[in-house]
């Protein structure tokens, strides 16, 4: 049995003037929980729109976005950080590590604003901390780790409140081949547990390390593995 | 479950945002300290100083006088004889002395001192009530007793002393009257309410008669009143001491000069409270504008803590809470160094320190209240801002 994870019907983005950009058109996408989704594309295909509006953190200008099958259209700003704090996880490109703050720190930042004691989040952090191979840096700073394992602590720090999706965007952008490779593996292995996995990505190979591969160009969806490489 | 952040959670990130910029979130601390520790300065100085001024009003608040308004010749005309028992006998009245002044006579310490220079000082018939009545004090020696209406002795006032230089009575002093030599047996400590008897060589009304033929009757009479009839004697001084009505008295209440002294005083708090507010508000418009800086250089922070689940609501009280944080430390340490100084300040004026417990704490109030205020703007902006737009700019 599966369930949909997330549900995109018809959606669009236009920006407003002056640059009144078509970012997204027409776009329907069905994610199903457990799946592990690359989005592929140029420069200004619209891949970082689509998973900004698949995380909330942006509302498309048309059509729909169902997450575990709610309509977030209707839903308001602090219901749509609820969403956030609670089903998705998020891994950026620039990692985005508060430099201050020891490893074990950052990752416990996962769980901040779901309102648990300082406590209970630093052991659920030295756990994931554990799982990505990082129990020997909790107490170092997030400015002495290597591009790599600043990556896998931002992984940590997302899947740390056990999202039902995790979101990556250009997560092995700023690393070389070899460690870009074990990050892959480290996202690809999420999804035996059960975590959706939504990936954007440039680099051929991430995208091949992903069960399905979704094509985007001017903001439209081209090809979708799921379709069996049907062209739309 | 909705997204929540726990208070000390909150007050975590604000101080942890705080750490990561030591240097600029003591610079700006320091500008809030610097102004409250004027403000409490301020308030501790001017109440160390008005403390020691509301004493002596508490003590000198019933005191009046009563003077002869008339001369003859540079000559004052002298009271009746009868004002001063006519006075003791009105029921409110506790005690009753008089002086009179002996006129055109000089203080000096030589006959090398020309007699032109007086030094503003003068020479003052006193009686042996003089010291109860005024709640006077010697500095040195003793006061005139009932051998000084036969002898030449003198007690010179604080600041007398202080013209002539006589610092010590260890060696017989002799200081010159006119053309007469006075022995000095005392001298008297500064007399706030009455400042003519600091400025005086005090001699006995026989001598005064004796040597220098003074008219008797006293110039000008001073009385302690019950402290809730002051104003009835007051009002009947005048008839009191001139029944017939046929020469002009002044009734005069002195503790008037100590009000207005200590009037004088507020109106430079109030003066230097104002300063103290505008360095507050510059510290301020400080801490605003840092803040402001700090929320365009951590868009990528906040754009990540609201991927994270944080709402506008929790970005806005993390901002606010830092500006606040960053005021109120700054608050304590401008609560202390203005302690300091209050305590520095008495301590050299000779002044009791006294800081007023509604200092420290209006000034950790006003501390907070900039604080808040500077992180309002910068607070909504960060809450303002989209999460993609944030996490777009690095």
């Amino acid at each position: 049995m599966t369930s949909r994870a997330l549900e995109l019907s018809g959606v669009g983005k236009v920006y407003p003037p002056p640059t009144a950009v078509t970012a997204l058109a027409g776009i329907d996408l069905v994610v199903d929980a457990g799946e592990t989704v690359a989005i592929t594309g140029q420069s200004g295909a619209g891949k970082s729109t689509l998973l900004s509006i698949l995380g909330t953190l942006e509302r498309p200008t048309s059509g729909t976005v169902r997450i575990a099958g709610t309509d977030t259209s209707a839903l308001s700003d602090p219901q749509l950080s609820e969403i956030r704090a609670t089903r998705l996880g998020f891994v950026f490109q620039q990692f985005f590590l508060l430099e201050h703050l020891s490893v074990l720190d950052n990752v416990a930042t996962g769980l901040l604003y779901r309102g648990m004691p300082g406590k209970i989040r630093r052991e659920r952090a030295a756990e994931v901390l554990w799982e990505v191979g990082l129990e020997s840096r909790t107490r170092h700073r997030a400015g002495q780790l290597s591009g790599g394992e600043r990556q896998r602590v931002a992984i940590a720090r997302a899947i740390v409140g056990r999202p039902a999706v995790l979101l990556a965007d250009e997560p092995t952008g700023n690393l070389d081949s070899t460690t870009g490779a074990g990050i892959t593996e480290l996202l690809s292995g999420l999804a035996h547990d059960g975590t959706t996995v939504v990936l954007i990505t440039h680099n051929a190979g991430v995208a091949a390390a992903m069960r399905r591969q979704v094509a985007l160009v001017d903001g439209r969806i081209v090809a979708d593995s799921a379709a069996l490489g049907s062209v739309v | 479950m909705p997204s929540r952040l726990r208070f000390p959670d909150a007050i975590g990130v604000a101080t942890a945002g705080l750490r990561s910029r030591r240097v600029r979130a003591a610079l700006s601390a320091l500008g809030i300290a610097i102004a409250v520790a004027a403000v409490v300065a301020v308030l501790g100085i001017a109440q160390s100083a008005k403390a020691q001024l509301l004493a002596q009003l508490g003590e000198e608040g019933n005191l009046l006088t009563v003077a002869s308004a008339e001369s003859v010749n540079g000559r004052t005309v002298p009271l009746p004889l009868t004002a001063q028992p006519m006075i003791a006998r009105i029921p409110p009245v506790r005690t009753v002395t008089a002086v009179g002044s002996v006129d055109n006579v000089t203080v000096r310490r030589t006959r090398a001192i020309p007699t032109q220079q007086t030094g503003g000082m003068n020479v003052l018939a006193a009686q042996g009530s003089l010291l109860p009545t005024m709640s006077a004090h010697m500095l040195l020696g003793r006061y005139l007793d009932p051998t000084a209406e036969h002898y030449p002795v003198t007690v010179l006032g604080y600041e007398a002393a202080k013209i002539l230089g006589i610092g010590s009575l260890d060696t017989p002093t002799e200081i010159l009257l006119g053309n007469h030599y006075f022995t000095v047996t005392g001298v008297l400590a500064p007399v706030s309410v009455a400042p003519e008897i600091d400025v005086a060589a005090l001699i006995s009304f026989g001598q005064a008669e004796q040597v220098f033929a003074r008219e008797a009757g006293p110039s000008r009479i001073y009385l302690r009143a019950d402290p809730d009839q002051v104003a009835a004697v007051a009002a009947v001084l005048t008839a009191t001491t001139v029944p017939d009505g046929d020469s002009d008295v002044q009734v005069r209440r002195p503790s008037d000069l100590l009000v207005a002294r200590i009037a004088a005083k507020g109106a430079f708090v109030g003066l230097f409270l104002g300063l103290g507010g505008i360095a507050l508000l510059i510290a301020g418009v400080g801490i605003a504008n840092i803040m402001v800086i700090s929320v365009l250089e951590r868009r990528g922070e906040i754009g990540l803590r609201r991927a994270l689940g944080a709402r506008r609501r929790h970005v806005a009280t993390q901002f606010l809470l830092e500006s606040t944080l960053l005021a109120a430390a700054g608050g304590v340490l401008g609560i202390a160094l203005g302690v300091l100084a209050t305590a520095v300040a008495a301590r050299l004026g000779g002044n009791p320190v006294a800081v007023p417990m509604s200092a420290p704490a209006a000034g950790l109030a006003a501390a907070l209240l900039v604080g808040a205020l500077a992180g309002l703007y910068p607070a909504a902006r960060a809450a303002r801002l989209s999460p993609v737009e944030a996490l777009r700019t690095l």
